[in-house]
């Protein structure tokens, strides 16, 4: 039986970011409720 | 339709109305892509990490800001602000160079501590204890005036007025207490220097 060459692809890591630096993203979204108050935005960071 | 199947305009008109997993999933489909982006710029993990939490905060603070004018666009918008804060990144990198260590060259050849170490501190308090105790040892009247015009720093006028006693005699005492200093300090030999 003739050989099998499967010729493996090389694959590139996928380029991603930490789970610490998009855990916090999320967690600040959580948080963050921004007020209108006229003509001004209020942030405000619920801890 | 699953949460994960909606179109990106979809997703950020939901989080806008508070649903905070559409952004997770907004996230999740397009944080390889961004962040290959920023790292193929930056060349840096730690600063490419950083790059996208402050892309994604100014991201967040414009939806939830409702300044956001959905086009169909989100990618693009997104990126652009990346784009943007390697711009400030590298702009702060030159402000601010940063010099790691060589061998060459080394940034402690330039910056000193001039501060006491640990030691010398000990050394220096050891010292002024023994010079305590020989101060105590001096009679009554050396003891005063020297105690007086070192550690109060007052006058030699000050401390005849305050003694009742001529600025001579201040002056006179003074000399006698350091000349006995000197005699017990050579007579134990003591030594006083750090």
């Amino acid at each position: 039986m003739a050989k099998l060459y499967t010729k493996k692809t090389k694959s590139t890591p996928k380029m991603l970011p930490t789970k610490e630096t998009v855990n916090f993203i999320l967690s600040y979204s959580k948080a963050l409720k921004i007020v209108k108050v006229g003509n001004e935005d209020y942030e405000l960071n619920a801890n | 339709m699953a949460i994960n199947q909606l179109p990106d305009d979809l997703l950020v008109k939901n989080y806008i109305d508070g649903d905070e997993i559409a952004l997770e999933v907004l996230i999740n489909r397009h944080q390889s892509k961004i962040y290959g982006f920023i790292y193929s710029k930056v060349l840096d993990r730690d600063i490419a990490n950083d790059v996208f939490q402050d892309t994604f905060i100014k991201v967040i603070k414009t939806l939830k800001g409702r300044a956001y004018n959905e086009e169909g666009k989100f990618l693009p918008w997104v990126m652009r602000i990346a784009h943007n804060l390697i711009i400030d990144t590298f702009r702060k990198g030159k402000k601010m160079p940063m010099n790691r260590e060589t061998e060459e060259f080394s940034i402690f050849s330039y910056m000193t501590d001039n501060s006491p170490n640990i030691e010398s501190q000990i050394i220096t308090e050891q010292v002024e204890n023994d010079l305590l105790k020989l101060i105590e040892e001096l009679p009554d009247d050396q003891k005063q005036v020297l105690k007086m015009r070192i550690y109060d720093d007052l006058s030699f006028k000050e401390i005849a007025d305050l003694t009742d006693v001529s600025i001579n005699t201040a002056l006179g005492r003074m000399r006698y207490a350091l000349m006995n200093m000197r005699r017990m300090i050579e007579k134990n030999q003591i030594v006083l220097t750090n």
